[in-house]
């Protein structure tokens, strides 16, 4: 006990001294922090840059820093009309997915028996790798819009689905005695309880979700679509218009980007203790 | 405050009957043969080695596991009539509260559940406010969980617990992990508690002077398998202050249940 507190005391004092430097230094060390990854972010793109000039790579293999830059001016339009058929895509089948792995991670923890029958088919479809699946959706949904959703729902669903059984059943042994106690029904114990102690959980899913399910669209658009950052990737990769190619990667990650960001600050929002 | 439970005859009614009540869990016999009255307004300590069945009792008197055989009842009524009818709260060791909801509105929750099927739940004549006043806790009615201290959670926890105005309180270990001063302080508070709202406590300590010094009565229990080794009287003076730990009585007290602790 008594090691405890004086431990508990030098933890305190540490944090203290970490206080005061904060405030001589923050300014500073905000600097810093910021410096280092964007400086290293510079640095890379500069040895890129000449790295390919020094070396006469040709464009179509690896173009630099400067031609991908002037296709983001130029083919400006053309990236935005790719990019809209993909966000449609990618958030359609994050709201699917997600939706359909919480209501069946609510049947899982509400009966045994249906856990038990359909767990081990939820484990089966995300052993198939996505791109063998794909094909396979696009025949069944055809080329148009509703099996790039599917498949981007797909992806995210089996994260979703493991991490809400597990948030549901968070519940502390002690806090379903309370319930009991207090004679709660169950939708009483699932809507006070069991519901609230899964958010966490959920959103760990969600961040993940929100980075798969572009991949899961743009997976789709591959197999068969004639717009799309998928699309364009392969149009462009055929052509040997690298530039295009780079710029519509750096589209993609940055719609990925996006979606992690927003689902990160509906978090912040909602999980709040 | 008082009047709920007292009688036209003066003598108040059982707050808990114990006939002949026993637990088992398969084999294992948890508690065996428990025979026992429990005055209303009475302040019980029960102490006994680990593995006596300390908190099944609790569990049992609050239907939360039932009797293998005997019988129990709970101001008359059986323990799950009583239960629908909020007649006891349960304290536990760990305070137990919902993170994600404030203080205030922890202490609410047991007012919002039973709501929606209609059934009657008795409210306290103290509002959730005003018994984290009571508590110690004005000012910090809208901090949730993680701001509070280990103490400050087991008072919220105390305060959700008599929101319904039981007349019966049921604490497992409640103050177990918490300091030795947080300790005292919380003691205190609790004895005010039940002087001032008249309700029956059963306290689950391991602490001896703990049991002594907040018990009447102090209820040994005895292992393998659980049963009722003593019941000792605590003739102390009322109302207790902390000093009378120093009294010849108090250590004589503890230095008796410390010799039957060793038997057991």
């Amino acid at each position: 006990m008594a090691v405890e507190a004086s431990v508990d005391q030098d933890r305190e004092i540490d944090t203290a001294d970490e206080a005061g430097t904060d405030l001589e230094n923050s300014g500073n060390q905000r600097l810093i922090e910021i410096a280092i990854p964007v400086g290293t972010a510079i640095a890379l793109i500069l040895i890129w840059q000449f790295g390919v000039r020094i070396f006469g790579v040709p464009t179509y293999i690896a173009p630099a820093p400067s031609d991908v830059v002037a296709v983001f001016s130029d083919e400006f339009p053309l990236l935005l009309r790719n990019f809209w058929p993909t966000l449609y895509e990618s958030v359609t089948g994050f709201f699917v997915g997600n939706l359909a792995a919480i209501l069946i991670a609510v049947a899982f923890v509400h009966s045994r028996t249906v856990e038990r029958a359909f767990f081990p088919i939820a484990v089966f479809i995300n052993t198939i790798p996505i791109l063998a699946i794909a094909p396979i959706l696009v025949l069944i949904f055809g080329a148009g819009l509703t099996a790039k959703v599917v498949i981007a729902a797909l992806i995210c669903f089996f994260p979703t689905l493991v991490n809400m059984v597990r948030g549901l059943q968070a519940v502390s042994p002690q806090a379903l005695e309370l319930a009991r106690i207090l004679s709660a029904s169950k939708s009483e114990i699932f809507w006070k309880m069991r519901l609230p102690s899964s958010l966490p959980f959920l959103f760990s899913a969600l961040k993940i979700a929100a980075t798969t399910c572009v991949i899961g669209a743009i997976v789709g658009e591959w197999i068969g679509a004639d717009v799309g950052l998928g699309a364009l990737i392969i149009d462009s990769t055929f052509n040997f218009r690298s530039p295009l190619l780079y710029a519509t990667v750096f589209m993609s990650s940055g719609l990925s980007v996006l979606l992690f960001v927003l689902v990160s600050i509906a978090e912040k929002l909602i999980v709040r203790w | 405050m008082q009047g709920h439970q007292t009688t036209v005859a003066g003598k108040s009614p059982a707050a808990a009957t114990l006939r002949d009540a026993s637990v088992r869990f398969g084999s294992f016999t948890a508690l065996s043969n428990i025979t026992l009255d429990i005055d209303a307004g009475d302040f019980w300590t029960i102490l006994g080695p680990s593995g006596c069945g300390k908190s099944t009792m609790l569990r049992l008197v609050s239907d939360l596991i039932p009797a293998a055989s005997g019988s129990l009842e709970v101001f008359g009524k059986t323990t799950e009539q009583a239960r629908l009818a909020r007649e006891f709260a349960f304290v536990f060791q760990d305070a137990t509260l919902l993170p994600w909801r404030s203080a205030l509105s922890n202490v609410e929750l047991p007012l919002e559940i039973g709501r929606s099927r209609g059934a009657t739940i008795p409210t306290g004549d103290r509002t959730p406010m005003e018994l984290l006043e009571m508590v110690g806790l004005k000012g910090r009615e809208n901090a949730l969980p993680h701001e509070l201290s280990g103490g400050m959670r087991q008072r919220v926890a105390i305060a959700r617990a008599l929101v319904c105005q039981p007349k019966l309180l049921l604490m497992d270990e409640p103050f177990g992990a918490l300091d030795e001063m947080t300790r005292d302080r919380l003691n205190l508070q609790l004895l005010d508690i039940w002087r001032e709202t008249g309700t029956t406590i059963l306290f689950v300590t391991h602490s001896i002077s703990e049991a002594v010094f907040l018990g009447q009565r102090v209820l040994m229990l005895q292992a393998h398998p659980g049963r009722v080794k003593k019941i000792i009287d605590i003739d102390l003076p009322e109302p207790r202050e902390i000093k009378i730990r120093e009294t010849p009585k108090f250590n004589k007290y503890c230095g008796q249940l410390r010799v039957l602790l060793e038997e057991c």
